[in-house]
């Protein structure tokens, strides 16, 4: 039962973030990887309510499974991240390959933190 | 990569795969609550070690394969890998006080995903005959 919670959190989020990332890509004209930012940045606010909202007993471990593991597990994403960082320094943006590490890590605790924050305001 | 409804089959099940592998290495080797982080370092350095392999692969082996793209680089890595558990991990150790681990987590993992993916995909360079790697 867990395996199917992971796996189908899984399966919904991998295509979200493909979908979110070619709409972000859209509108994006820069080399600036905005729509893999996005995504990770999403996760890590919804991963961090999630978790808050869990450590406050409200929320049972298979909706952890489901939507931490699973969905937003598998909306963010090291690979990509680390892929497209390096493609950046290859092509001699190295600036902007520092930059996207330092900015995705920077939003991405802001993010958790934000979302930790929610969860408690939730729970009163 | 053509936004088909073929492609986004491809990522849910490659999504659905990685998630599954990443699981079971957290079940294989679980962290004990507010130690260190080992198994989802090691994930996402071998997940970026894997991706900078499979890029080079993708680009000079089977550059006519439309779904493999979606699946095993989208989908399986993309799923397999993750930077929402990284945040939040190195989120509650340095919350928990534990500074240095917090600190090590958080900017040892993106430089051994860097590193991981450069060598990947020179690995791939060098083990893949008889190509001309003038891009490289």
């Amino acid at each position: 039962m867990t395996w199917l919670l992971v796996i189908t959190g899984g399966m919904i989020g991998a295509p979200l973030r493909y979908l979110l990332d070619r709409t972000v890509q859209r509108w994006n004209d820069g080399v600036f990887p905005w729509g893999t930012f996005t995504v990770n940045v999403l996760g890590c606010l919804v991963l961090g309510l999630l978790t808050g909202v869990t450590e406050g007993g409200a929320a049972p471990s298979h909706v952890q499974l489901l939507l931490g593991t699973g969905l937003t597990g598998a909306l963010t994403t090291y690979s990509t991240f680390s892929y497209e960082t390096l493609r950046l320094a290859e092509s001699g943006a190295r600036l902007l390959a520092a930059a996207n590490v330092a900015a995705s890590v920077v939003a991405g605790f802001t993010a958790a933190y934000l979302g930790a924050g929610l969860a408690q305001a939730l729970r009163g | 990569m053509s936004r088909t409804p073929a492609t986004v089959c491809a990522v849910s099940l490659g999504g659905g795969l990685g998630a599954a592998a990443r699981y079971a290495a957290a079940r294989l080797w679980p962290v004990a609550p507010g130690g260190f982080p080992w198994t989802t370092m090691a994930v996402n350095i071998i997940g970026c070690l894997a991706m900078g392999a499979l890029t080079i692969v993708l680009t000079e082996v089977w550059p006519a394969r439309p779904l493999a793209r979606p699946f095993l680089a989208t989908g399986v890595l993309g799923g397999f890998t993750t930077f929402s558990t990284y945040v939040v991990d190195s989120h509650s150790l340095l919350g928990d006080g534990r500074a240095a681990a917090g600190l090590a987590c958080t900017v040892l993992t993106p430089l051994a995903a860097l590193a991981a993916a450069w060598s990947g995909a020179r690995a791939a360079r060098l083990l893949l005959p008889g190509r001309e790697w003038a891009r490289a």
